[in-house]
């Protein structure tokens, strides 16, 4: 009866309010078979890690579409470590220039997904990120 | 006693979100930590949301948990944990649980743990584990427990088993009359809500679910195991009288009046026998339920490689039938 499943946070931190890609994703993961926690828009980094903490996730996924990833997303990291959760994925989605990207890497993120990404590819991704730590 | 259970004790959120998902994954430490904790449980009040998808379940917790938190009416501040309930999809296995959205006004309170669950393949509108997610928060020193279960139709009704309050949410538009007659969800409630009152029709939804308490007569609502002789015994206690509440729960109307409700169901089942009986048919349910689990989980070791699936061939070619391929498989297990 021993069933392991992998649990995802998919949240969209700031303040756009478009979250069709994050449906998306969420959905893709539930077919995937995995847990997924749907927050909802408007999340505070606060909020975000608190759930993830309530929650026992092995990854957050953020969407960020509004620009505010360089500020958002050091205060996920910060607030995950401050919790004793330093080794949950932190992965994201949304309108990330390309100079941007190493910065978000070198802070710990563990994927960085722009529009037209294959949702199989995310899928395949977090799988590895949980398959290695556990 | 094990270190993840005294850090629980001690109030360890860390280790308690760990020691859930061990709870909720059926592995051997979760169980070990559940007999661990089981002595330091009892304490709490079980608070069972149900009712339709879409009806306002998540958004009702919401409020009655924010009650708790800030109660307006001079009560007493109490610690609160709400296990929210979701269906895991039959295909994938996978789920997205999304009660969370409506609980954004418990955030950053120390004194509320929601965690959400799949339902992983369990029929009753809860988790297999979910009682002993329960449990756990019980332990942990939560006061009160808010479980809110999969959006239920008609069948579901493991919540009344499990909590010492079933509350059962209606909205405005579900069904007629005939509906409110069947047995079942609202059958369970010792609380009827209907939420959305704000929306047309809900004179005729609360004239219908009125209709339907005054056709029944009042009966003491024993659960049966079928490990257990029927106790018989006439009981000369009160009977509750099941009432109906009115809510709009995205303002918060008519939610100080359903936890008044709530606290005197509380005290109608400790003036009466009716909280040691519940107390007891929960536990025999939980017993009943992992019995059957240990039991299947037990055959499945012992069945050969391969059996299952000559078996299910034979039944699907009509060869035997699935009563006689059960009885064979089950018998496998002697040899």
């Amino acid at each position: 009866m021993n069933q392991e499943k992998i649990r995802v946070i998919v949240a969209k931190p700031g303040l756009d309010g478009h979250d069709r890609g994050a449906k998306v994703v969420a959905r893709a993961l539930r077919d995937a078979g995995m847990e997924v926690i749907y927050t909802g828009l408007r999340q505070t980094p606060e909020m975000i890690a608190e759930a993830a903490l309530q929650e026992d996730v092995d990854a957050v996924g953020l969407s960020v579409l509004s620009g505010a990833h360089m500020a958002l997303v050091p205060r996920v990291l910060e607030l995950l470590a401050a919790n004793g959760q330093g080794e949950v994925g932190l992965f994201l989605g949304g309108i990330i220039p390309d100079e941007d990207v190493p910065k978000l890497m070198a802070m710990g993120v563990a994927g960085v997904y722009g529009p037209g990404t294959s949702t199989i590819d995310i899928v395949q991704d977090i799988r590895n990120f949980v398959g290695q730590k556990k | 006693m094990s270190e993840i259970v005294q850090k629980v004790l001690a109030g360890d959120r860390l280790s308690l979100t760990r020691l859930l998902s061990k709870i909720e994954d059926g592995a051997p430490e979760g169980q070990q930590a559940l007999a661990e904790l089981f002595p330091h449980g009892g304490r709490a009040f079980l608070i069972g949301v149900t009712g339709a998808p879409g009806t306002g379940k998540s958004s009702l917790v919401n409020q009655i948990a924010y009650h708790y938190r800030h109660p307006a009416d001079g009560g007493e501040l109490k610690r609160v944990a709400i296990v929210a309930v979701d269906p895991s999809s039959p295909f994938s296995g996978g789920a997205v649980l999304g009660d969370r959205i409506r609980m954004n006004a418990l955030t950053g309170d120390a004194g509320v743990f929601i965690r959400s669950m799949a339902s992983r393949g369990s029929l009753g509108g809860l988790a297999s584990t979910t009682a002993g997610i329960v449990q756990a928060f019980d332990a942990a020193g939560f006061e009160i427990i808010l479980i809110e279960t999969v959006g239920a139709g008609q069948a579901e009704v493991d919540i009344a088993r499990l909590a010492h309050t079933t509350v059962v949410v209606e909205a405005p538009g579900l069904g007629d009359d005939v509906q409110a007659i069947k047995a079942g969800i609202l059958e369970i409630a010792d609380i009827l809500v209907v939420n959305k009152a704000d929306r047309p029709g809900i004179e005729q939804t609360e004239r219908a679910l009125k209709n339907m308490l005054q056709l029944a007569h009042p009966v003491r609502r024993d659960f049966t195991s079928p490990y257990l002789p029927a106790s018989g015994e006439a009981l000369n206690e009160a009977l509750w009288m099941t009432p109906i509440q009115r809510t709009v729960a995205t303002e918060g109307s008519g939610v100080l009046e359903l936890v008044g409700l709530i606290a005197k169901h509380r005290e109608h089942l400790s003036s009466t026998g009716d909280l040691a009986r519940r107390e007891r048919a929960r536990l025999a349910a939980e017993l009943d339920m992992l019995i059957q689990l240990g039991l299947v989980e037990n055959w499945q070791k012992r069945l050969g490689n391969g059996q299952y699936e000559e078996t299910l061939v034979e039944v699907v070619s009509r060869r035997i039938s699935p009563g006689e391929a059960a009885r064979k498989l089950i018998g496998m297990e002697s040899k």
